[in-house]
């Protein structure tokens, strides 16, 4: 009877998020101007023989290395030269990673993945043969399956994370964490991994200090904390003590969020079409954008398709560089490069 | 309720309680490092164990494969997940022992005895695994299940106290092995059962003993075991926040209760002989627990070190501990994915 109930619970959740994954039109789109921009074709050259999966993850290192973190026939990381060349696999079969969904570099270069297979973080030293830090617990087989989650965590596990989304830090190192799609959270640990902070947790909601799918986030030099709150539309600002601060709702489905480096920073968010391409949804969906770190619109660029150099669910961007975006596909498994012009 | 065998039980468990008082422990000096360096293709995964030899060689066997259930015509079967490392004292990488072994699922424990026989523990498989010193099976206590239920749940024993198991050495989820010093050799089993059994050197089975329970000679969860120079076998209670104490025949002696709630313990080689064990931390909570302490085998405290965490003087969930010399211990942590070397002084 408990089992049957917890089941009815997991399906009513489900069938609850997957409403609230409708594609959101972004009111901004009438008054963004377009942004001049150029794709660089078959910019990276992947391994004769060898092909990407579903791109969840991109990102670049300060010397400005390309990290793609994707869905294969296992969970794979491969590290690119900046002129797109391939240089390594990293971290091939390591018990890390299963169903891939983040990488992000952080300010010593060093790579850190985001897995929602196996609920965990991992800190790669920036030559990627050592491992560093894991954040979350892997459940071993021999604790039967946990594939599916049976719902939430309850709201005080602080090392525990389910189905994670993403990881960023402040200037101080503090480690920042979208946790994710059961626990609807976002968490602050130190720089060693210890719980700090977490807003939000456990139920979806709608209201402030809540959310429906915290999918991505990112840290700004003031340590601002930008959460994409995916199943809401909208971006999340909280302060560097996870305390609530606003929202940006004029974006479309907030998928993904980049903040630039350098003295004067941007905010891209991309309001990706969503899974299937129903009929009309490109006509709402599909391009990045950029903006403020206030929320003041600067333009917009890009556009959904199949083909190159449309996007095919961007489910991740680098924008270290603020005129350079590289972005990934979760569907045509495909990494782009784009070149935004005139927009300094 | 507490089931006292003997006059001599009282008195020792009376003995031991007085003495239980960790947290007024003295606070042990050290260092921490992680020497041991890996191919840069192989990482370690949850590292369940770790042990040394004579030489000072460093086994570590560590859950981190990929772990496979296939789909077969009528049943399904788990493969892989786990892997058995070497290195040199000064931590370079030597080999991995028994690659693609049917019995390497999820390691639960390695030890190495005093012939430099390398021992393996595997919860999911069921097995304990002897290999030689250059790394062939010479022995196997155990067989792994055919197939595997999904979800796989343990067997609670079928005409027994609840955990005692069958006499035999079919095995539920062990978790740890130790010998004395004619060789018999006794297996904590462990998770899925609540008992040890004990085998003569040659794996002849014995006897077992204990069932899940409070009471002493029951275990909540016999997490570990050591056998000291005299042939007592301590066994890590987890749960029951305590080390107890048998004779060689399995006959209750005393409770050691300021060890704290024991994931992982260690008896030293030498004339004096000393009894580590790590109050470890569940690995939902690196706020509590997590320090390493050390005994006298009559539960005296001579010290503690080291507190939960993931920083590089802290311990994650520590399941696996080496003190062949007791000042430089190695540990594993479950819950940090690294092996650590620990410098007391």
């Amino acid at each position: 009877m408990k089992a049957y109930l917890a089941a009815t619970a997991a399906v009513s959740l489900l069938l609850s998020t997957v409403s609230a994954f409708a594609q959101v039109a972004a009111t901004a789109a009438s008054t963004a101007p377009d942004l001049a921009y150029e794709a660089v074709p078959g910019f990276f050259k992947t391994p004769a023989g060898d092909t990407m999966g579903e791109l969840q993850g991109v990102a670049t290192n300060s010397k400005g290395n390309i990290f793609a973190f994707f869905r294969g026939p296992q969970t794979r990381l491969w590290e690119f030269a900046p002129d797109g060349k391939f240089l390594k696999e990293i971290g091939k079969g390591f018990y890390g990673f299963l169903f891939a969904h983040s990488v992000r570099v952080d300010a010593q270069d060093n790579i850190w993945t985001v897995d929602e297979g196996t609920n965990v973080i991992t800190k790669f030293d920036p030559t990627g043969t050592k491992v560093l830090m894991v954040i979350g617990h892997r459940p071993s087989q021999a604790d039967g399956p946990y594939a599916t989650p049976k719902g939430p965590n309850p709201p005080d596990e602080k090392y525990t994370l389910c189905r994670p989304t993403d990881v960023a830090w402040d200037m101080q190192g503090n480690i920042f964490i979208s946790d994710g799609y059961c626990n609807n959270r976002v968490v602050k640990y130190d720089k060693n991994g210890r719980f700090l902070a977490e807003n939000g947790g456990a139920a979806p909601g709608k209201g402030d200090n809540q959310y429906n799918l915290p999918h991505g986030l990112q840290v700004d030099h003031a340590g601002n904390v930008y959460v994409a709150d995916r199943g809401n539309a909208r971006y999340v600002v909280l302060d560097n003590n996870l305390k609530w601060k606003t929202t940006y709702n004029q974006y479309g489905s907030a998928w993904s969020d980049c903040i630039s480096e350098g003295p004067h920073q941007y905010l891209f968010v991309s309001n990706s079409n969503p899974n299937g391409n129903a009929p009309g949804s490109w006509k709402i969906g599909g391009q990045i954008y950029k903006m403020e770190l206030d929320g003041t619109v600067i333009g917009k660029f890009g556009h959904a398709g199949k083909l190159a150099p449309g996007f095919q669910v961007v489910h991740m961007m680098d924008c270290r560089n603020p005129n350079q975006i590289i972005v990934g596909e979760i569907e045509s498994w495909r990494m782009q490069k784009f070149v935004l012009k005139g927009s300094k | 309720m507490k089931r006292l065998k003997s006059p001599l039980a009282t008195l020792l468990l009376a003995a031991a309680a007085a003495m239980a008082i960790p947290a007024a422990a003295q606070d042990l000096g050290y260092t921490t490092s992680q020497p041991l360096m890996l191919p840069h293709d192989i990482f370690f995964g949850t590292a369940a164990g770790v042990a040394t030899n004579s030489k000072g060689n460093v086994f570590v066997y560590t859950r981190n494969g990929e772990p496979t259930v296939s789909l077969g015509g009528s049943r399904a079967f788990a493969h892989g997940g786990s892997s058995l490392y070497e290195f040199a004292p000064d931590g370079k990488f030597i080999r991995q022992i028994g690659k693609q072994v049917y019995g390497f699922l999820a390691a639960q424990a390695v030890r190495v005895d005093k012939s430099d026989n390398i021992w393996v523990v595997d919860r999911y498989s069921s097995m304990v695994m002897k290999f030689d010193p250059q790394g062939r099976i010479v022995m196997l206590l155990g067989r792994k299940p055919e197939s595997v239920d999904i979800p796989s749940s343990p067997d609670t024993g079928r005409g027994n106290p609840p955990g005692s198991g069958q006499q035999s050495d079919l095995f539920q989820s062990p978790t740890d092995v130790a010998w004395d010093a004619s060789g018999n050799i006794f297996v904590a089993d462990g998770i899925g059962n609540a008992r040890i059994a004990k085998f003569t050197r040659d794996g002849v089975f014995v006897k077992s003993w204990g069932s899940r329970g409070t009471a002493d000679g029951q275990f909540k969860i016999a997490h570990g075991i050591a056998v000291d120079a005299g042939g007592n076998v301590y066994v890590a209670d987890r749960g029951n926040n305590r080390i107890q104490v048998f004779d060689n025949d399995g006959n209750f002696k005393s409770n050691i209760t300021s060890g704290g709630d024991p994931a992982a313990i260690c008896i030293t080689p030498g004339a004096h002989q000393y009894l580590f064990s790590s109050n470890s931390n569940p690995v939902n909570d690196l706020d509590h627990g997590g320090e390493i302490i050390k005994l006298e085998l009559n539960g005296t405290v001579v010290g503690k070190f080291g507190q939960a965490g993931k920083g590089p003087r802290d311990f994650g969930t520590v399941t696996g501990i080496d003190c062949r010399n007791p000042n430089a211990l190695y540990v594993a942590e479950f819950g940090n994915w690294r092996v650590t070397k620990v410098d007391l002084h």
